[in-house]
């Protein structure tokens, strides 16, 4: 059989309620969000062929495929690096149909990372995210000084940047109010009805002294998130408007790894999300200004910084500023985590952010960008990255 | 043997370390080995001379397989710090400095700053190497203020 390029989109978008006790298995988690996917997409889930996750997701493809009576499975793949993984899933759903191995990809996250572990607390024992295939290689050496959480490593590998420039903790406040702002309306999103100010921000305990309160930091969540991706051409006849993955890409550069990241030459730029920019802009022929919005994994404040400015929407060491005066909210210039991100939707791993960017291109979003068509909307997951685009 | 009632009465025991011991794998066993001899060591290519952490099997720049553990000077710079307030870290009664140090050698390693107050932390502040106990008998290289 002869294979030929093909453009891929995004079909179908699913989740699970995002809770703190979701009373059911992760693999359950997973079926429901994966059937949201089919059905929004139109697709029966029998016809699903090709399946990918993250390497530390705890369901088996067969499992899954077994509850979603998957008749004959192409493809599969987990992408290492934990949340580093999100944008990634897109970039090889893209592959996979690009390259005709498969029709109908799905892409699920699926977890009850508060009910049944916490990625927060101390690890319990668990020896599971110090092994191969997470890109946390080097945790085992944070670990005996007492950075035994992401927090600890994610403001370690902030407080470099956050001196050089003088970023303040309450500069980071300004991302906290403006995702839990779009949390606030936002029905899915534990916060909902609750917004914050820059004041609660500053009140909010230290969990890393001085840099991160709690309020800078993800939530603890149970849910799943499933994407359904497929070729452009089969996405049109299907019941969504398509979502085309114009580009997606994913860098890592040499000596950089996923959060204990303190090895590279300059601690004060993201390197990986630098390298994600550059391809992608190339790949897509686009510039920072063509984005409607953004999609930027925000485990912690810092990192959307490190972000804006390694994607280009400012200078480095500017990333304070732009969102002081209001870069990230709806009327800006680049409105940002409209879901309320990672810290006021919910942590699906980034999951839950990169399906906000499929719901404002289709123009559903609960804080719909309206000053401006939304034609292209950067995900970004650090490591890895993608433009959406209207079809 | 002596009993109870005819010793000494004896010095009270040294507070047993709580802090948890090293994560040891096979590539980096020397440096956890040599830690545990209060001895502060690195890996250079034995054949290009290049300095890598984390240790690592193959040198990046010749990929030669000869592997050198040499004694590094102990001394460096804080490079970026942080101190974990919640969770409290497991092992620590204080809340500990974790900092990046930027050793002379030109590599960077994850540790403490230690007998150093939490107001007095600069960036760039130059340290030198100690070390501190952990449970199961083991050493692990820490940092205090230059001149301290």
């Amino acid at each position: 059989m002869a294979r030929k390029f093909t453009e891929a989109a995004i079909a179908g978008i699913g989740q699970t309620e995002f809770s703190k006790a979701s009373g059911r298995s992760e693999l359950q988690l997973a079926a429901e969000c994966a059937l949201a996917a089919c059905r929004d997409a139109g697709v029966n889930p029998h016809d699903i062929d090709g399946m990918i996750t993250f390497t530390i997701d705890n369901s088996d493809e067969i499992n899954l495929a077994r509850c979603l009576g998957v008749k004959d499975l192409a493809y599969t793949t987990r992408i290492p690096g934990g949340g580093a993984a999100a944008a990634a899933t897109i970039y090889q759903a893209m592959a996979a149909v690009n390259a005709g191995l498969c029709n109908n990809v799905l892409i699920w996250r699926a977890m009850n990372e508060r009910s049944q572990y916490r990625f927060g607390q101390n690890p319990q024992g668990q020896q599971m995210q110090y092994q191969s295939g997470n890109g946390t290689g080097s945790l085992l050496w944070c670990v005996p000084y007492g950075a035994m959480t992401p927090a600890s490593w994610g403001a370690l590998q902030a407080a470099r940047y956050m001196q050089k420039y003088g970023v303040t903790n309450r500069d980071l406040g300004y991302i906290s109010v403006q995702q839990r702002a779009y949390a606030a309306n936002n029905p899915a999103a534990w916060f909902y009805g609750k917004p914050i100010t820059l004041e609660d921000h500053q009140s909010s305990k230290w969990i890393q002294e001085p840099w991160l309160r709690l309020l800078d930091c993800c939530q603890e969540s149970d849910g799943g998130v499933a994407i359904l991706v497929t070729s452009l051409d089969r996405a049109r006849d299907l019941q969504q408007k398509p979502v085309h993955i114009l580009g997606a890409t994913q860098s890592i550069p040499y000596n950089v790894e996923v959060i204990s990241n303190y090895y590279h030459d300059d601690l004060t730029v993201m390197p990986e999300a630098q390298g994600v920019a550059k391809r992608l802009w190339a790949m897509t022929g686009l510039a920072p200004s063509d984005m409607q919005m953004a999609a930027i994994y925000d485990a912690f404040t810092p990192h959307v910084l490190l972000q804006l400015e390694a994607f280009g929407f400012c200078k480095p060491g500017e990333g304070k500023d732009f969102v002081k005066s209001g870069g990230m909210a709806l009327d800006g210039p680049l409105p940002t985590n409209t879901n309320g991100g990672l810290s006021g939707e919910a942590y699906i791993h980034g999951m839950n952010s990169m399906i906000e960017g499929v719901r404002q291109i289709r123009g559903t979003s609960h804080n719909q960008v309206t000053k401006k068509t939304v034609e292209h909307v950067l995900v970004s997951s650090g490591m890895a990255g993608a433009v959406l685009a209207r079809a | 043997m002596s009993t109870p009632t005819d010793s000494a009465p004896a010095a009270p025991a040294a507070p047993k370390p709580t802090r948890i011991p090293p994560i040891v794998t096979l590539d980096a066993k020397f440096f956890w080995d040599a830690a545990d001899q209060e001895q502060f060591v690195g890996q250079k290519c034995g054949d290009c001379g290049l300095f890598t952490f984390p240790p690592r099997p193959m040198c990046p720049q010749c990929f030669s397989l000869n592997r050198q553990i040499v004694p590094l000077s102990g001394r460096g710079t804080v490079h970026g710090w942080t101190i974990p307030r919640h969770p409290a870290p497991f092992g620590f009664k204080e809340a500990p400095i974790v900092a990046v140090i930027q050793l002379e050698e030109g590599i960077r390693f994850v540790s403490n700053v230690v007998d150093c107050a939490h107001d007095e932390i600069r960036p760039d502040m130059p340290v030198v190497v100690t070390f501190e106990a952990t449970m199961n008998n083991h050493k692990v290289p820490v940092f205090k203020p230059a001149g301290k």
